[in-house]
């Protein structure tokens, strides 16, 4: 856990390996309660990936991950990290080796920014020099300017840049596990996007497992590597956002992810999972995009252009052969079929 | 009223102030106030009383603190003893200055010692309350943060819930300091000193001047240590000043 973060030289990004944690089991019963809030819930998140948990209100997606570092306590069953049991372990020792974010953001208004991002580190005993370091490189990271916000108090910034700021804090001791709870639910759409793509750009250059909770659908397709939808305590799917929207396991699922899945599916392939046309199949008047793009943005590039070809490039801008309306529509197609019949 | 008869001032029938053989017209006429002979006997009549009043506050109010944030601390873990400590706390408030001080007497004597525990008395109820509101105001979603981050109860209390709660307790230090400065003047009446003392003897002999300085005085002390105290609430709660800039 945090102990593993072996001292490095200031101004390196210190890197824990992530951990996996596994659910097995899980049962929450609440005293007086005639259903359990979750019900031997079991699955697993690889190391490194971001499960994101979601579900109706109330379907014990919040308390699964609050079991994880045991802010509620497990009733039966257990969760492992990397094999080890989180109940066998000390709750201080728990808790300081994993991040946590929510909704409600939390920062100590009476600390300055730098005080905040420092409070973990300070109760592992890091040394002003290097907790000011973290602090600097982890506001950098999150995009904001540690010239400038360190010495400041958290009641100075927006809502989104609390957030932003309560990112640095989770991940500033730098645990191999981080639990988000609807982390950017009450920040407006336009910050909102920004701070899960400023994630998701952060996620990749520094691997945490992640479990993510939300409500909403389309915040679980674009940030998951894995999906885990849940009701009534119990988990009814688990796979891939593309797998789910393919194939919902059952009506609810079907009705939960929308009956625009279809249409949702486009956002999560992108042109590389096309087998692309020739090269010259496109006339060079069509227009190009790169092998990264989604299947909703060549799409809507197709329609906004009025022409049913486009020519996909690497990024370096080489062409390497074309994709077509009709390529799509294939694509996305047999799976609907199927399901629906 | 033994206690008067320490007071140096000659209190006699007849003139108000009959020992005064050079004394100005001023004097002599008994006028509102006689600056020149407030200033003239300053540093021998008035500066010990101020320092004195000083130490009487200072005193109540220290030990008074050490009671009632304790007592805040256990009602906010344990809700229980919210209720009978604020009933006990609310009763001697209660109670008027003067019967509190002759009450003690028979108990603790004619002394300090019963003027103090009169008056920490009072600053009971308004630090307790106030210690107590700071302390519940502190937002959940901050507790459950400083919970998950690792911070055992102990370190969340006095890292993060005890300064978040100061703005509140500075609050009720302050109405606190002001009430005692006030009540202590009272406390002159079992002879524990203070600027109490000057004005119990003006008004046994009507000597305006003495009467006026001293409670002016009072009055001052009281303004000046509120000021100071605000000082010192934006001194140690730093963060409480500085709003949110718009972005």
């Amino acid at each position: 856990m945090a102990e593993g973060t072996a001292a490095t030289e200031p101004g390196k990004l210190e890197r824990s390996a992530p951990a996996e944690i596994a659910f097995k089991d899980v049962v929450k019963q609440y005293p007086g309660r005639e259903q359990a809030a979750v019900q031997k819930l079991s699955f697993t998140v690889p190391p490194g990936e971001i499960c994101v948990l979601i579900g109706p209100s109330g379907c014990g997606k919040t308390t699964a991950l609050k079991m994880v570092n045991r802010l509620i306590s497990i009733t039966d069953g257990d969760i492992t990290i990397d094999g080890q049991s989180v109940r066998g372990l000390e709750l201080t020792k728990l808790r300081r080796g994993i991040g946590y974010v929510f909704q409600q953001i939390g920062l100590f208004p009476h600390l300055t920014v730098e005080g905040n991002i420092g409070s973990v580190p300070r109760l592992l005993g890091w040394s002003k020099q290097r907790i000011r370091d973290r602090s600097s490189e982890l506001l950098e990271l999150v995009g904001l300017d540690p010239k400038t916000d360190l010495k400041r108090y958290p009641g100075e910034f927006s809502g989104g840049q609390q957030q932003r700021i309560g990112v640095a804090r989770a991940m500033a001791a730098d645990p191999p596990i981080m639990l988000m709870d609807e982390p950017f639910g009450a920040i407006d759409p336009i910050a909102r996007e920004r701070l899960q793509n400023d994630f998701l750009r952060l996620h990749h250059q520094v691997r945490k497992t992640v479990i993510f909770v939300t409500h909403d659908i389309d915040e679980a397709i674009k940030m998951g590597d894995r999906i885990a939808i849940m009701r009534d305590g119990h988990l009814v799917q688990m796979d891939t956002a593309d797998e789910i929207l393919a194939h919902p396991a059952d009506e609810f699922v079907a009705s939960f992810v929308g009956a625009d899945r279809g249409l949702k599916r486009l956002r999560v392939r992108t042109l590389e999972d096309l087998e692309l046309g020739p090269a010259n199949g496109a006339g060079p008047s069509e227009p190009s995009l790169r092998r990264r793009t989604s299947l909703h943005d060549a799409l809507s590039t197709m329609l906004a252009e009025g022409t049913s070809e486009i020519q996909v490039t690497d990024d370096d801008g080489n062409v390497l052969g074309s994709a077509s309306l009709d390529m799509i529509a294939r694509l996305i197609a047999p799976d609907e079929e199927i399901s629906t019949a | 009223m033994s206690g008067l008869s320490t007071v140096l001032v000659p209190a006699a029938g007849g003139p108000v102030i009959p020992h005064y053989g050079g004394a100005s017209k001023c004097i002599v006429e008994n006028h509102q106030f006689c600056a020149s002979w407030f200033f003239d006997n300053f540093s021998t009549r008035f500066e010990p009383r101020l320092w004195e009043h000083l130490e009487l506050t200072a005193i109540a109010i220290g030990i008074g603190s050490v009671l009632a944030f304790s007592a805040a601390i256990l009602a906010y873990k344990a809700n229980w003893f919210t209720t009978p400590f604020s009933l006990v706390a609310a009763f001697l408030y209660t109670i008027p200055s003067l019967a509190f001080f002759e009450i003690m007497v028979p108990i603790t004597g004619i002394n300090r010692t019963s003027a103090e525990i009169a008056l920490v008395s009072y600053t009971l109820l308004i630090l307790f309350r106030n210690a107590l509101a700071g302390l519940q105001g502190v937002p959940a979603a901050t507790k459950e943060a400083a919970a998950a981050m690792g911070l055992t109860p102990r370190q969340s209390l006095f890292r993060v819930e005890l300064p978040l709660a100061l703005p509140a307790i500075m609050a009720g230090l302050r109405i606190a300091t002001v009430t005692i400065i006030s009540l202590a003047t009272v406390a002159a009446y079992i002879g524990a000193g203070g600027l109490g003392e000057p004005i119990f003897d003006a008004i046994q002999t009507g000597f305006k001047t003495e009467f006026i300085a001293a409670g002016v005085m009072a009055i001052l002390l009281a303004i000046v240590v509120d000021i100071m105290l605000v000082g010192v609430q934006r001194l140690i709660t730093p963060w409480s000043r500085r709003r949110v800039r718009v972005t």
